[in-house]
C-alpha cells in the first residue's frame, strides 16, 4: 500500500506506453550490485493501526493536562481560537506549495500580504518577510544580514538573548568571518538579578556590526532598551531586537519606535500547541531600506492585467533560485502554514483579545510570583517583567525542579543554568493566559511542600 | 472571482472575533508593573467578527490550487498526496502540547518517536547516522556542509572550493555560500550527466565536496556514479547529495551503498508531510559513520530502556534549530514510513517512476525532449518547438491553469532552454495523467492554431497574469498604515 492508485492493469498498459517489459526496467542505470536492496523496516500498518500506536507513543508524553505546567522559556502555550485550526485543515491550504504560480495561489498570496502587514503592525517596523524557519534561525539570518551590509566582522550578543538561538547563531556563522560575542547584561547581587546594561554598552565599538538584544529579555525582563540603541548609533551598529514572547507586543512598545533595525522572534505560539518545539515560525522585519536584503519569500501587492488587485511573491532575484550563490540565504521553504495559523490567530483575537490575553499573561505571572513568595520562595528577579521570572533555588535550579516534580507533580520552570553557570540557581517560570488560579495553588503548593 | 478585502477592511471599532479566557486572578494594571515608557500606546490590529474572519480564509482558500484540488506536477517537488492519517496523529495530544524543555522522563514518547524515525530513515538510505533536526531541506544541506569541512578540519585540512553542476537546485550554491566556500560550477555533459574530464580537471586540493542530486534535476539517475565517487574520494573530497530526489529511490537503491558520504532528505517531498503553501519542511541528514560526530546535536540517544537528550560532542557543528526540528512533521513522516512499510516505499517509487516514463513516452512526439533516455520520478520536457510558433513555455504553463492543472516547474534546470519540468508522483493514476496527456496534446496543437489563446491564459483563473514589474520596482508588501493619530 502506498496511496497509489494504479492496478497492475494500468502499469502493464503503462509499460507497453513506455515500450519496456517491467518496471525493474526502468531501473536500469543504477549500478546492478547496489540495485534492490532488502529494506529492513517494520511490517506496514494499516490505518488504525497507526494511530493507535502514534496515541501509545503520545500517551509516555505528559501534557500541560497531566502536569500544571510554567515551562515557557521561548515556548508559549497561548490560546488559539478554535477556528485556526479549522481552517488549517482545509486542503486548499495545507496541500499547496509556493505561490510560484500566483494565479493559482492568490489566497496563500493574500494571507502572506496580511501577515507581513500585521506583522509590521504589531513590531512597528516597515517591511516584513513571509516568514523563516524559527526564531532561532531568524536571528542567524539577521546577523548574516547585518555582516553583509556593515561588512564589519563583530556582533555584540546579550547573553539574556534566547541560549539556544545564540547557539543557532554560532552555527550559522562557524564558516564566515564573523566574531560572536556573548556579554553579560546583568548584574546579581545576593539572591537577586536585575539588568545591567553596562557590559553591553561598553562592548559596541567601531568594528561591531550590530548588537542584539532580547525583549522582554530570557529572563523575562523587560529592560530600557534606549543606552543599547544609543550605543550602536555611536558607533554605526545595527541593533537586533529579539521578541521574547510575540503576546508581549500587545502590551510593550513597538521595537520599530525603541530604534531596532530588524527584528526577528518566534511566532509558533499563536498557532498551535509547542509541538515539542516544532514547526516553529521565526519572524523577521526590517527597516525599509534594507528589503532588498531580506532573506526568504515576501509577498506583494500589484494589479493583473485588467487592473485587478491581486497578490505576487515579490523581489525574488535575492533569493536562490534566481540568484543561486549570490543569493541572501540559501532558504527555500519557510513556515507557511503556520504563520497563515497566526494570521487567522491575530484577526480573531483582533486589537481588544491580544491586548487582554497579553494583559492576562502579564496577570498570571505576578500573581503566580505572589503565591511563591507567600510559600517561602525568593522571586530573584528585581526588575519589571512581563509573563515570566526567576526564582532563587538555593541548593540548585536542577535539584529542585526535579523535586518539584516528582514530590510536588508540577513543571515548575526552566533551569536559567542553561544561560549561564551563574545562573544555576535560578528557576525562570512563565505564566500565560492558559495558566489557571489551581495551576498557581500548585505551584505554590509543591514549593512549600519541597522547602 | 471578486476580489477580497484585506482583513483589515473587515474590521470595525469594537468588534471582537473571538473572547480571551475568564480571568483567573485579580488582574494586575500593567502601568503597576511596567513603566509607562514600556507600554504601547496603539494596538492597529484589526477588529473583526468570528464569521468575518472564517468567511474571509474561507474564500481565500478557494482561490488556491492544492494537492487535493487536482494534478500538481511541479517538478522537484514531489507534490503527493498528503495522507490524512498523518494531520490525525500529528494532533495527538501527547504528540502535540508537549513543551520542549519538559523532562525528558515526561516526555519518553517523543525522544522514541525521533529515535525510531532517525532509524527508519537510516535503513531506507543505508547510511548509519541520521539527524532529523534540520528544519527543511537548505538548512541540511547547511549542516551537511557544515560537518565536510568540520571532518576536513579535523585531519588538519582546509578547504575552500565546492564542485555544484549547473544542473543543481539554487539552493545547493546559495548554501556553499554560506558555508563560506567558493562555488564552482560543473557544466553537464550531453547525456545529463556529470563530465568525468571536467570533474577530473576541476578536483583539486582545495575541493571540500561535490554536491549531487540524485537522480539529477533533468529526472536522470547518475550512470557513472561510481566513477564519480571514486575520483572525488581520491581527491579526498566528499560526496554530498541532494535527496531531494529520493522518491525514485525507495527500495531501488540505498544512496549510502553508492559511497556518497552525506545526504539530505525531504521529508516533506519524499515522505509525504504536506507543503503547507510553503512550508513547514523537514529536511533529516544523513551521514556515513565518519561524519557523525559532527552532526549538529543535542541528539536522541537510548540508554536501556530510555531515551535521553544528549548534549553535541565537542566536534559537532552545534545547533541549527531552537530544539529538536520540526516535529510536528517528524509525526507525520513516521506515520506515514509506518503505514507504507519496505513494499510500499518501494511501490511508491516504482509507480513514481513509471508515471514520469508514461508522460515521456505519450508527449515526446508533441514536445522536445532534450535528454532522450529513461528517466526516474520526473521529465523535463522543452518548449522549444513551440517557441518557434512564438508561444513560450509560460505561455504553456498559464494554460495549463485554465484546464485546472498546476504548472510543471518551469525554466529549471536553468541549463534547459524552455523547460517544463514534470513529477506526477506515484499518486496519480492512469486516468488523471492520460487527461493531463490530453490537455498537454491540446495545448500543442493550440500552440499551432491559435497561440493568442496561450498568451491571453490563464482566463479561467481568480486573476489574470500578473504585474510583476510594477511590484518588484515599487514594492508594496503590506497595508498602507494609517496616518498617526487616526
Amino acid at each position: 500500500m502506498s496511496y497509489a492508485p494504479n492496478t497492475d492493469a494500468d502499469r502493464a498498459a503503462m509499460l507497453r506506453t513506455v515500450g519496456v517489459e517491467s518496471i525493474d526496467d526502468l531501473f536500469v542505470d543504477i549500478p546492478v550490485q547496489h540495485r534492490d536492496p532488502v529494506l529492513d523496516l517494520p511490517p506496514a500498518l494499516p490505518e488504525i493501526d497507526v494511530i493507535r500506536h502514534l496515541g501509545q507513543l503520545g500517551a509516555l508524553n505528559a501534557t500541560s493536562d497531566d502536569l500544571p505546567s510554567f515551562l515557557g522559556a521561548g515556548f508559549y502555550r497561548h490560546f488559539v481560537p478554535a477556528l485556526v485550526d479549522q481552517q488549517l485543515l482545509r486542503s486548499e491550504w495545507y496541500t499547496a506549495y509556493t505561490p510560484y504560480q500566483p494565479e493559482m495561489a492568490q489566497g496563500t498570496l493574500q494571507a502572506m500580504y496580511e501577515f507581513q502587514s500585521l506583522v509590521c503592525d504589531l513590531t512597528g517596523m516597515d517591511v516584513s518577510n513571509a516568514s523563516l524557519y524559527d526564531g532561532a534561525s531568524a536571528l542567524a539570518e539577521a546577523i548574516l544580514l547585518c555582516r553583509g551590509l556593515t561588512r564589519r566582522p563583530r556582533v555584540v550578543i546579550a547573553e539574556t538573548v534566547h541560549p539556544a538561538y545564540r547557539d543557532v547563531a554560532a552555527t550559522y556563522t562557524s564558516a564566515l568571518d564573523v566574531d560572536l560575542q556573548v556579554v553579560p547584561a546583568t548584574s546579581r547581587d545576593g539572591t537577586s538579578v536585575r539588568p545591567d546594561n553596562e557590559p553591553l554598552v561598553e562592548a559596541i565599538d567601531d568594528r561591531t556590526s550590530c548588537v542584539v538584544i532580547q525583549r522582554p529579555d530570557f529572563l523575562g525582563m523587560v529592560v530600557d532598551a534606549d543606552p543599547i540603541v544609543q550605543a550602536a548609533r555611536r558607533h554605526g551598529a545595527r541593533v537586533v531586537v529579539v521578541v521574547g514572547d510575540p503576546v508581549s507586543l500587545g502590551l510593550l512598545v513597538p521595537p520599530g519606535d525603541l530604534g531596532a533595525d530588524i527584528v526577528v522572534g518566534e511566532l509558533r505560539s499563536l498557532a498551535g500547541p509547542p509541538a515539542y518545539g516544532g514547526p516553529g515560525a521565526g519572524m523577521f522585519a526590517v527597516r525599509s531600506q534594507l528589503i532588498r536584503r531580506v532573506p526568504g519569500r515576501i509577498a506583494g501587492r500589484t494589479v493583473d492585467l485588467e487592473g485587478k488587485d491581486a497578490f505576487v511573491l515579490t523581489l525574488q532575484t535575492r533569493e536562490q533560485h534566481i540568484r543561486r550563490e549570490r543569493a541572501t540565504s540559501n532558504i527555500t521553504t519557510n513556515q507557511a502554514l503556520v504563520i497563515l495559523g497566526a494570521t487567522i490567530s491575530l484577526s480573531a483575537l483582533g486589537r481588544r483579545g491580544l491586548r487582554e490575553i497579553a494583559e492576562q499573561s502579564l496577570t498570571a505571572a505576578h500573581q503566580a510570583a505572589e503565591a511563591l513568595a507567600s510559600a517561602g520562595a525568593v522571586v530573584a528577579t528585581d526588575a519589571p517583567y512581563f509573563n515570566e521570572f526567576a526564582v532563587h533555588a538555593p541548593e540548585g535550579a536542577a535539584a529542585r525542579l526535579d523535586r518539584l516534580r516528582s514530590e510536588g507533580s508540577v513543571l515548575a520552570g526552566v533551569d536559567l543554568g542553561c544561560v549561564s553557570s551563574r545562573f544555576d540557581d535560578l528557576i525562570l517560570v512563565a505564566a500565560t493566559e492558559l495558566t489557571t488560579a489551581s495551576d498557581v495553588e500548585a505551584l505554590a503548593a509543591a514549593w512549600a511542600r519541597t522547602r | 472571482m471578486t476580489e477580497e478585502p484585506l482583513i483589515y477592511d473587515l474590521s470595525s471599532p469594537g468588534r471582537q472575533g473571538v473572547r480571551s479566557p475568564l480571568p483567573q486572578f485579580d488582574p494586575v494594571d500593567p502601568g503597576d508593573v511596567l513603566p509607562s515608557s514600556e507600554l504601547r500606546s496603539d494596538l492597529p490590529l484589526p477588529e473583526a467578527s468570528e464569521i468575518d474572519v472564517m468567511r474571509h480564509f474561507l474564500r481565500l482558500s478557494h482561490k488556491n490550487h492544492s494537492v487535493d484540488t487536482a494534478m500538481y506536477p511541479l517538478g522537484s517537488c514531489t507534490m503527493k498526496y498528503n495522507p490524512k492519517v498523518n494531520e490525525v496523529t500529528a494532533r495527538t495530544p501527547g504528540l502535540a502540547d508537549i513543551h520542549p524543555y519538559q523532562p525528558p522522563e515526561t516526555a519518553q514518547g517523543a525522544l522514541e518517536l525521533i529515535y525510531e524515525l532517525e532509524a527508519l530513515l537510516a535503513a531506507i538510505t543505508g547510511f548509519p547516522a541520521v539527524s532529523t533536526q534540520p528544519a527543511a531541506g537548505s538548512q541540511g544541506e547547511l549542516c551537511g556542509l557544515l560537518s565536510i569541512l568540520a571532518w576536513h578540519e579535523s585531519r588538519g585540512e582546509t578547504r575552500t572550493q565546492v564542485l555544484v553542476p549547473d544542473s543543481a537546485h539554487g539552493t545547493n550554491p546559495a548554501t556553499g555560500t554560506m558555508s563560506g566556500l567558493q562555488v564552482i560550477s560543473l557544466p553537464t555533459a550531453d547525456d545529463g550527466g556529470i563530465d568525468l574530464q571536467n570533474l577530473k580537471e576541476s578536483l583539486g586540493p582545495g575541493v571540500a565536496a561535490i554536491m549531487l542530486t540524485l537522480p539529477s534535476t533533468l529526472g536522470l539517475f547518475e550512470r557513472r556514479i561510481a566513477e564519480v565517487v571514486e575520483l572525488v574520494h581520491a581527491a579526498g573530497a566528499q560526496v554530498y547529495c541532494d535527496g531531494a530526489n529520493m522518491n525514485a529511490m525507495l527500495g531501488r537503491v540505498r544512496p549510502a551503498d553508492l559511497g556518497i558520504d552525506v545526504m539530505h532528505l525531504n521529508l516533506h517531498k519524499t515522505f509525504s508531510t504536506p507543503h503547507g503553501g510553503g512550508g513547514p519542511g523537514a529536511g533529516a541528514l544523513a551521514v556515513q559513520a565518519h561524519l557523525e560526530p559532527f552532526l549538529p546535536g543535542p541528539r536522541v540517544v537510548r540508554n536501556g530502556d530510555t531515551y535521553e537528550l544528549a548534549d553535541p560532542p565537542p566536534t559537532s557543528i552545534g545547533r541549527v534549530h531552537s530544539h529538536l526540528g520540526n516535529f510536528g512533521n517528524l509525526v507525520r513522516a513516521y506515520t506515514y514510513i509506518r503505514s507504507l512499510g519496505a513494499d510500499g516505499l518501494r511501490e511508491a517509487a516504482d509507480d513514481a517512476v513509471l508515471n514520469a516514463n508514461y508522460l515521456r513516452a505519450a508527449l515526446s512526439d508533441d514536445y522536445d525532449l532534450p535528454y532522450d533516455r529513461t528517466c526516474m520520478h520526473e521529465v523535463v520536457l522543452a518548449g522549444t518547438r513551440q517557441r518557434r510558433l512564438g508561444v513560450r513555455t509560460l505561455d504553456i504553463a498559464k494554460r495549463l491553469i485554465d484546464y485546472g492543472i498546476h504548472p510543471p516547474t518551469i525554466y529549471f534546470p536553468i541549463i534547459v532552454d524552455e523547460a517544463l519540468m514534470i513529477e506526477p508522483t506515484e499518486t496519480e493514476s492512469r486516468e488523471s495523467l492520460d487527461n493531463f496527456i490530453d490537455v498537454m496534446r491540446r495545448i500543442a496543437r493550440e500552440a499551432e492554431s491559435d497561440p493568442d489563446k496561450l498568451h491571453d491564459a490563464p482566463v479561467n483563473a481568480p486573476v489574470r497574469r500578473l504585474d510583476e514589474v510594477t511590484a518588484n520596482r515599487r514594492p508594496n508588501v503590506r497595508r498602507q498604515p494609517p496616518a498617526s493619530g487616526t
